[in-house]
């Protein structure tokens, strides 16, 4: 039945670059298998427990490139404990054991040693890329032995790690012969940098087209550094504080104006707002533009850089902005597919705060938009009704109510039909997070409309097992299904047991789901690990089956129970 | 077993959340059909709990609760001492929790007697907690758990469903025991979760938060919000990042921040000094009246103003004599240590350069922006 030699179909396969796409070739027939086999570079694992180590490599010999991705989503929120597990370590170790080629690793959500790093640093010779995001357990000392031993390393990426900095001389690891970055990103560590020897690296690095910098380098480095790098499409500025009437910041104004390339920018983490029209000039061909970081650009501000940004694409912007301010993004930014709008003050008092009128703005005049993530004071159902109109492309929405079961502040319904009319138009929609005043309705419209869903984050939402089931049983696509403080229980978790396999995870806490119930499902399905995550009570842990579960976490896995749980980690 | 588990933060929680159970408690014994109750925490007395007895026990406890609460929770980073065991030691025996729950909603009575909600009890955690925190009126009986707001509205709107008035109720009860777990657990191990409560958390997430609740807390009602664990949903790195960065702002005080900039404003004559934040203003104007009001209690027989609406155009004119007049001139230090004038130059350029301010009496103004100033 082969009628093309092995070469031609593993040609043929490079074409194929996204996962499901090669996981679909290689169900078709064993030489198919075989050489989609021998021919995957690009692996991504999305559990890192739902697989070995040794069998990845078993499955994927040739693997270059591996995505790996540990604790569960609600880690983010403090929700699950810090040694819960995700170490990479066991990975690189086979890696290296087995002599695998690896050029690029991405971990979300793992736990990184400085061993780790080091081993890695030694092992893979052509190891080109790093990017860490969410990562912690490691210290600027295993960064320094990236830096000292990758000796072709393109890419060193760390996005909102917990890194301790040991204020060491990292930078200054990265030998003279190092002359291949195109992306460092350390803006995420908090000490102090070798200004010199950055500088240095990035006069030698002709290629460098993403520098992200943290809070040490002040501004009269970064004008330096973009004099040395004018070719820059991406940049995070460190400290951006200065005083307007000054040398420097002429100098600064000139140097902008030289970099025609910039795309991207991010940072401001400390602000002067007087220096903030320096970079006007790059505004206007901004793409993306991340300022949830700069608390210190207040709402005038914002808008008037804003009113530059014709082009933006991508915007990541503090809730001071206010719902005058997105008005302004609104009719300026056209072209806009992505928008995150995070809380300055969490906790506050609903101070410059936005509310449904600044996203109805939006999507009013931003018809392109297909990615959302909105942190406000309230929404109403008419609200969202009319974002979906206008907005019928979302994949991505996320509305996040400070205040988690608030209702429809005009007619205090709930925000069912709100919701309902969401998912009834985005027929693309592929992940949704609920907050607000919601009953199982809105679950009975996901079940019905939600198609293409494969995340769903739920809070303080429904009434009754009903609404999850409505979920399970009618998004097909689900993937990944997180469920905090609502009220479904072992009905809903054990009627459907075979979904949990076609799923990667399901995470509830604080649910009504009781022991007995999850002993239920771990003996039904061999292959789901069903994990319970007690903190407190180890004593009194498992003997009573009707007490009600705090955290568990269930997920498909082909290797069984996982040998490095801690203590307060007991699978079923 | 019953793990209240949430992870708990331990700043501010546990007013609002022991207030809020409290409520869901008085609300449990007030109605009557439809509960479906729950005994997640072996509070299996709740429904027999008559509601006066609890409000006598409430005004009897109401005030070593609320004070020790109120002290070993706000403000304090790993405020999860082990003081507070005895109060959660008290929590074990369900009868006395709920009693104990009350003391902390003094108004609460009021507003879960006319309840007509249906509360369950069970283990909804930290969902009160939310509502605690928000100065909104809820619909649906949600306000059950809310002792910070003025939640006489809510009881007027009927639940959408009764299912929506069980929730809030469940995680009334459970908030309060979650809160109290993030000093110790108050179903068993006590003494030893303290120190895993605090090796949980190995970051400084509760740092921000604190800081937001202590400043909080000082203002009316709705400030002291109780904090749920991961609610709302900001990745660690993102507040701690945030919460770092305005200290810093705050920090900068005077200085090119972007924060407040507050600087000191003498007067001749007075006896202390006062400062203001230089960013609340917009004009020259703003500034003059603002420090009209602050300064007039030391212009001894100039101005007559009390703040009150009919004098200020009075006083405005006068203050105008006062500080560009005869009597006083404003003036101000500047980056280089120059004493000037205020009002020459624009008002950005000014707070920029003005480090502090400076009520002179004319007769010492003479030659001000001629010359340096000692």
């Amino acid at each position: 039945m082969n009628y093309f030699p092995d070469e031609v179909l593993e040609h043929v396969f490079d074409f194929l670059t996204s996962h499901r796409d090669r996981n679909a070739v290689s169900l078709v027939c064993k030489s198919w298998f075989k050489v989609e086999k021998w021919s995957r570079h690009r692996v991504f694992v999305g559990n890192c427990y739902a697989i070995s180590p040794e069998r990845l490599i078993a499955r994927f010999p040739r693997v270059r490139a591996l995505t790996l991705k540990g604790k569960p989503h609600f880690a983010d929120f403090n929700l699950v404990p810090h040694d819960w597990g995700g170490f990479v370590y066991p990975w690189i170790e086979a890696m290296a054991k087995s002599n695998i080629g690896l050029e690029e690793l991405r971990l979300k959500r793992m736990v990184v040693s400085n061993e780790g790093l080091e081993l890695l640093a030694r092992s893979f010779v052509n190891f080109k890329s790093l990017v860490l995001i969410s990562c912690e357990g490691f210290t600027t000392d295993g960064l320094a032995a990236v830096a000292a031993n990758c000796r072709f390393l393109r890419e060193l990426d760390l996005q909102e790690n917990e890194v301790e900095d040991r204020k060491g001389q990292w930078l200054s690891c990265f030998p003279d012969s190092c002359t291949s970055l195109v992306s460092l990103n350390f803006a995420c560590l908090k000490g102090e940098v070798n200004l010199t020897a950055l500088e240095r690296l990035v006069a030698r690095c002709p290629n460098l087209k993403s520098l992200r910098l943290n809070r040490a380098v002040p501004l009269d480095a970064l004008q330096r550094i973009l004099m040395l790098a004018p070719q820059l499409e991406d940049l995070g500025t460190g400290s951006y504080v200065h005083d307007p009437d000054t040398e420097t910041y002429n100098k600064l104004i000139s140097t902008f104006q030289k970099c025609r390339s910039i795309r991207s920018m991010s940072g401001f983490l400390e602000v002067s707002p007087l220096c903030l029209p320096a970079i006007y000039p790059i505004c206007s061909n901004l793409t993306s533009l991340n300022l949830s970081y700069a608390p210190g650009i207040h709402g005038d501000e914002l808008i008037k850089l804003i009113h530059h940004c014709r082009k933006l694409q991508r915007l990541w912007i503090l809730d001071c902005i206010g719902d005058k301010g997105l008005g302004v993004v609104a009719s300026t930014c056209k072209e806009l597919q992505e928008l995150r709008v995070f809380p300055s003050d969490p906790f506050g008092v609903g101070n410059a705060a936005v509310t449904e009128k600044g996203l109805v703005a939006i999507s009013f005049g931003c018809p392109k938009l297909h990615s959302l993530l909105y942190f406000c004071q309230q929404v109403t159902n008419a609200a969202l009704i009319t974002v979906a109109k206008n907005c019928p492309n979302f994949t991505r929405f996320r509305l996040c109510i400070l205040d988690a079961t608030k209702a429809d502040p005009v007619t205090m319904q709930p925000l069912d039909e709100g919701f309902g009319a969401i998912v009834q138009s985005c027929k693309d929609l592929r992940r949704l997070s609920l907050s607000g005043l919601l009953t199982d309705r809105v679950f009975l419209y996901i079940g019905m409309y939600a198609e293409q869903l494969e995340m769903l984050s739920i809070a303080f939402a429904g009434d009754s097992d009903k609404g999850m089931l409505y979920v399970l049983n009618g998004c097909k696509k689900l993937r990944k299904l997180e469920i905090r403080d609502s009220p479904f229980g072992n009905e809903a978790l054990l009627t459907d047991v075979g979904k949990y396999e076609t799923m990667r995870s399901l995470w509830m806490s604080s649910c009504e789901v009781t022991l007995g119930g999850c002993k239920v499902l771990a003996e039904k399905m061999p292959r789901i690990n069903v994990e319970i995550i007690n903190e407190y009570d180890q004593m009194e842990f498992g003997f009573d089956d009707r007490q009600k579960v705090d955290k568990m976490f269930l997920y498909r896995t082909l290797v069984g129970p996982r040998k490095d749980a801690p203590h307060f980690v007991w699978t079923l | 077993m019953s793990p209240p588990l949430l992870g708990v933060e331990e700043e501010g929680q546990s007013n609002a959340s022991l207030v809020a159970s409290s409520g869901s408690m008085d609300c449990l014994s007030q109605s009557g059909s439809g509960l479906k109750e729950r005994n997640y925490l072996g509070l299996s007395d709740c429904s027999s709990v008559d509601s006066s007895t609890i409000t006598s026990l409430s005004k009897e406890n109401k005030n070593n609760l609320n004070l020790k609460a109120t002290e070993l929770r706000l403000g304090l980073p790993g405020s999860q001492s082990p003081e507070r065991d005895p109060d959660l030691a008290l929590l074990k025996s369900g009868k006395l929790d709920e009693k104990l729950l009350f003391p902390l909603l003094p108004s609460k009575d009021g507003i879960c007697a006319s309840s007509q909600k249906t509360v369950v009890s069970g283990n909804k955690r930290g969902f009160s907690d939310t509502m605690n925190g928000f100065p909104e009126m809820k619909s649906s009986g949600y306000t059950e758990g809310n002792w910070i707001f003025h939640a006489s509205g809510s009881e007027s709107e009927s639940p959408q469903s009764v299912g929506q008035g069980k929730f809030p109720s469940n995680s009334t009860i459970n908030v309060m025991l979650s809160s109290r777990s993030s000093g110790a657990q108050p179903a068993a191990v006590n003494k030893e979760v303290p120190p895993k409560a605090s090796q949980e958390r190995p970051r400084a997430t509760n740092g921000s938060s604190h800081n937001q609740i202590t400043t909080n807390n000082n203002s009316s009602a709705p400030a002291a919000k109780a904090q749920v664990v991961g609610w709302p949903p900001i990745r660690s790195f993102r507040k701690n990042t945030l919460a770092t960065t305005s200290k810093n702002n705050d920090e900068l005080d005077g200085k090119l921040g972007p924060g407040a900039l507050f600087i000191k404003v003498s007067m001749d004559g007075a006896p202390y000094l006062r400062k203001v934040d230089l960013r609340t203003y917009s004009t020259y104007q703003e500034l003059s009246s603002a420090l009209e009001k602050m300064f007039s209690c030391f212009t001894i027989g100039q101005c007559g103003s009390h703040g009150t609406p009919g004098r200020e155009m009075l006083s405005e004119s006068k203050l105008r004599d006062l500080l560009h007049g005869s009597e006083y001139v404003l003036t101000y230090e500047d980056k280089d240590g120059d004493w000037m004038l205020v009002g020459d130059v624009p008002w950005e350029l000014f707070i920029n350069s003005c480090k502090r301010l400076k009520i002179m009496k004319s007769s010492d103004a003479i030659g001000l922006g001629m010359c340096g100033f000692d």
